[in-house]
C-alpha cells in the first residue's frame, strides 16, 4: 500500500510541474503588468524598471519559473501585490473553508444519490425508478449558480431558515457548520447527486444480475443483506470512480457558490484575484487546487483495493 | 499503370462509402425520430434558434431602454415578464440574451472544434512522441476543475464576453481532443483505411476524407454534451462578472442583476433560470438520444 501511494505520488510530480508551468507560461503572455499594479499608474519608467528588477520580472522566463518552483518547494508562494500578504498564509486560511464546504456537499450527494439510486435499482421499471429518473434528468439541468439562487430565495429569503451569507468550518462545531454550510453545500450537491444516482442505479443493476447475488438470494437472505453485504461492494468501484471526478467538478462549482454565499474560500479567491489582476495569488491557487485534485484521485485509486481484493497491489 | 487505375478505384470506394454513410444516417435519423425525448430536445433547440435569429423582431421593447419611472414592475399587461432594476423590459432582454448566449456558445464550440479535432486526429493517427507530449498537456489541463481553468484563462486575457468564450473553448478542447484521438485510433485500424493507404492516398487525404467522416458520430455526441457545458460555463462566468458586461443581456448577467433585488422582486430570477435550464436539458437530451441512436459507433471514442 505504501509503495503504491509512493509510486502514485511520484507520478503526480510531472503533472504538477506541467500544470503550474502551463499556467505560468500563460500568465507570462498576459498583458497585465504586475509592476504597474505595485508601482501605481503614474510611476515613471525608471521606477517601473526598478520594481521589475526587484521582482525579478526582467529575468528570462525559464529562470523565473524555476525560481518560483524552488520557492514553492520551500513553502513560499510569494507575496500578493494587491493585499501585500503572504499567498501561502492566505491560502492556508482559505483551504479548510473550501474543504469543509466540499465535505458537506459530498455527504449530501452521496446520501441523496446512493439512496435514490438504490431504490431505483431495486424497483427497476417501477414507479420509484421512473420518478427518480425523471427528477435526476431535471436536476442535471440545474447548474450550481442556479441552484444557489433558488435555495437562497426559498430557504433564506422567503422562509429565513438559513442565513443567506456567511460560513463556518467543520471545526466550528456541528451547529454553526450545518447552519451556514447547508445551503451552499446543497447547491453544489445537486448535479453530483443526480449523476451518482444514475451511476449507483446502473452499477447495482449490473451487480444484482451476478451469479453470487442469485446464490445469496437463493440461500434466503433478505434483500437488504444481499444488497448491503454482497452487491454494494461490487457496485462501489464505478461509483467511487465517478465520485473522484465529481469532487473535482464541485471544486469548480465552488467558484460560483462561494461567491454567492460570500464564503472566503479558494473559489472566491480565484474570482477576486482575476478582478484585481493578482496573478501571484492565482498561480499559488492553481498549485493548491491541482494538489487537492491529485490527492482525491489518489484516494479513489487507493480505495479500489478495499472494495475489490483482486485489485490489491502486493 | 497503377496511377491510372487509382482514380477509378477511389471513385468506387467513395461511392460505397457514400452509400454506406447515407444508409447509416437514415437509420440513425429513424432511431432518433422514435425517441420522444430527443425529438422534444430538437424541437426546443429549433425554437431557441428561431428566437435567437428573430430576437429583435420578437422583442416588444428596446432591451436596453432604461425607464427609471417604471423600474421593478411586476409581470403584467405592459411588460409580460415585468421590468428590472433599471426599468428595462425583462421579456425583451431574455429574448435578446438568447441570441447572445447561443451565438457565444457557437463560437466557443467552433473554436474548440477547430483546435481540438485536428490535434486529436493527428495525435491519434501519427502517435509517437508528439502524441505523448500533447496528451500529457491535455491531461494536465484536465487536472484543474473546469470552471477554475476558465477563470485562470480569463485572468490572463481579461474579462469580457469574447475572452470568456476563448476561456470556455480552452475548457472543452480536451474533450474534443480525446474523442477525436480515441476514435481515430480505433478507425485507423479499419480495412477501408488500409486500402486507402494501399491505393496511395496521402496522409492528409486519408485524415480528411476517410477518418474524419468515420469519427463524426462520437464527435457529434460530444458536441451536443459540450454545448450544455458551454452554456453553464458562460452563464457562470457572466454571473461572476468575468464574462459579458452590462448593459449587454445574457442569462448569467440577468440572473446576477436579479439577485440584487431578490428580496423584493423575486420574479426577476425566473426567466434566465428557465432559459438556462431548458437549453441545458435540450442539449443533454439530444446528446443522450444521439448516443443511443448511433449505438456502438459513438462509444468507439470512449
Amino acid at each position: 500500500m505504501i509503495r503504491f501511494v509512493g509510486y502514485r505520488l511520484l507520478l503526480a510530480v510531472p503533472t504538477i510541474v506541467l500544470v503550474t508551468f502551463l499556467v505560468f507560461a500563460l500568465m507570462a503572455l498576459s498583458p497585465a503588468d504586475p509592476a504597474v499594479a505595485i508601482a501605481g499608474d503614474d510611476a515613471t519608467p525608471e521606477q517601473l524598471a526598478q520594481v521589475r528588477h526587484d521582482l525579478g520580472l526582467d529575468d528570462p522566463f525559464l529562470i523565473r519559473y524555476a525560481d518560483w518552483g524552488w520557492q514553492a518547494l520551500q513553502g513560499n508562494l510569494g507575496v500578493s501585490p494587491v493585499t501585500h500578504q503572504s499567498v501561502l498564509s492566505d491560502l492556508q486560511f482559505r483551504l479548510p473553508i473550501t474543504l469543509s464546504l466540499l465535505l458537506l456537499a459530498l455527504v449530501f450527494s452521496i446520501v441523496i444519490g446512493v439512496l435514490l439510486g438504490t431504490l431505483a435499482a431495486l424497483n427497476r421499471g417501477g414507479v420509484i425508478d421512473w420518478v427518480a429518473n425523471g427528477v435526476t434528468n431535471l436536476l442535471m439541468a440545474v447548474p450550481p449558480f442556479v441552484a444557489a439562487t433558488l435555495l437562497v430565495l426559498m430557504l433564506a429569503v422567503a422562509r429565513p431558515l438559513f442565513p443567506a451569507t456567511g460560513y463556518a468550518t467543520v471545526t466550528a462545531g456541528v451547529g454553526p457548520y450545518l447552519t451556514y454550510m447547508t445551503l451552499p453545500a446543497l447547491a453544489l450537491a445537486v448535479i453530483p447527486a443526480a449523476l451518482l444516482m444514475r451511476q449507483v442505479r446502473g452499477a447495482l443493476i449490473d451487480a444484482m444480475e451476478e451469479d453470487y447475488v442469485r446464490t445469496a438470494r437463493a440461500k434466503g437472505l433478505r434483500t437488504w443483506t444481499v444488497v448491503g453485504k454482497h452487491a454494494a461492494k461490487n457496485a462501489a468501484i464505478p461509483v467511487v470512480t465517478v465520485l473522484g471526478l465529481l469532487i473535482a467538478q464541485m471544486l469548480g462549482g465552488a467558484v460560483v457558490v462561494e461567491k454567492i454565499f460570500a464564503i472566503p474560500g479558494l473559489g472566491s479567491a480565484s474570482v477576486e484575484s482575476v478582478l484585481t489582476g493578482d496573478l501571484v495569488t492565482l498561480q499559488g491557487l492553481v498549485l493548491v487546487v491541482a494538489l487537492v485534485v491529485i490527492v482525491v484521485n489518489l484516494l479513489v485509486d487507493a480505495s479500489y483495493g478495499y472494495f475489490n481484493p483482486k485489485l490489491r497491489t502486493r | 499503370m497503377p496511377e491510372q487505375s487509382m482514380p477509378e478505384q477511389s471513385v468506387a470506394q467513395a461511392k460505397t462509402a457514400g452509400r454506406r454513410r447515407s444508409w447509416r444516417r437514415s437509420r440513425v435519423m429513424r432511431r432518433l425520430m422514435r425517441n420522444p425525448a430527443a425529438l422534444a430536445a430538437m424541437a426546443t433547440l429549433v425554437i431557441l434558434t428561431l428566437i435567437a435569429i428573430f430576437a429583435n423582431v420578437l422583442a416588444p421593447h428596446d432591451p436596453n431602454h432604461v425607464d427609471l419611472q417604471n423600474r421593478l414592475l411586476a409581470p403584467g399587461a405592459g411588460h409580460l415578464l415585468g421590468t428590472d432594476e433599471l426599468g428595462r423590459d425583462v421579456l425583451s432582454r431574455v429574448l435578446v440574451a438568447t441570441r447572445v448566449d447561443l451565438l457565444a456558445s457557437l463560437q466557443a464550440v467552433g473554436l474548440a472544434l477547430v483546435v481540438g479535432v485536428p490535434l486529436g486526429l493527428l495525435a491519434g493517427y501519427a502517435g509517437g512522441v508528439g502524441d505523448a507530449i500533447l496528451s500529457r498537456i491535455i491531461d494536465a489541463l484536465m487536472t484543474l476543475p473546469p470552471l477554475m481553468l476558465a477563470v485562470v484563462v480569463v485572468a490572463i486575457l481579461g474579462p469580457g464576453l469574447r475572452n470568456a468564450m476563448i476561456a470556455i473553448a480552452v475548457l472543452i478542447v480536451p474533450s474534443f481532443y480525446r474523442v477525436a484521438r480515441g476514435s481515430t485510433q480505433s478507425v485507423a485500424g479499419e480495412l477501408y483505411i488500409e486500402s486507402a493507404r494501399a491505393s496511395g492516398c496521402s496522409s492528409w487525404r486519408i485524415l480528411w476524407r476517410h477518418i474524419l467522416p468515420g469519427i463524426a458520430p462520437p464527435l457529434l455526441v460530444q458536441i451536443s454534451f459540450s454545448a450544455s457545458v458551454v452554456i453553464v460555463a458562460e452563464a457562470s462566468l457572466s454571473f461572476l462578472g468575468l464574462g459579458a458586461r452590462a448593459p449587454q443581456a445574457t442569462w448569467g448577467l440577468m440572473l446576477q442583476e436579479a439577485t440584487a433585488s431578490i428580496t423584493t422582486s423575486s420574479y426577476l430570477i425566473y426567466p434566465p433560470i428557465v432559459m438556462v435550464a431548458i437549453t441545458i436539458l435540450a442539449f443533454s437530451q439530444l446528446g443522450d438520444g444521439l448516443r443511443d441512436a448511433l449505438g456502438r459507433q459513438s462509444n468507439e471514442g470512449k
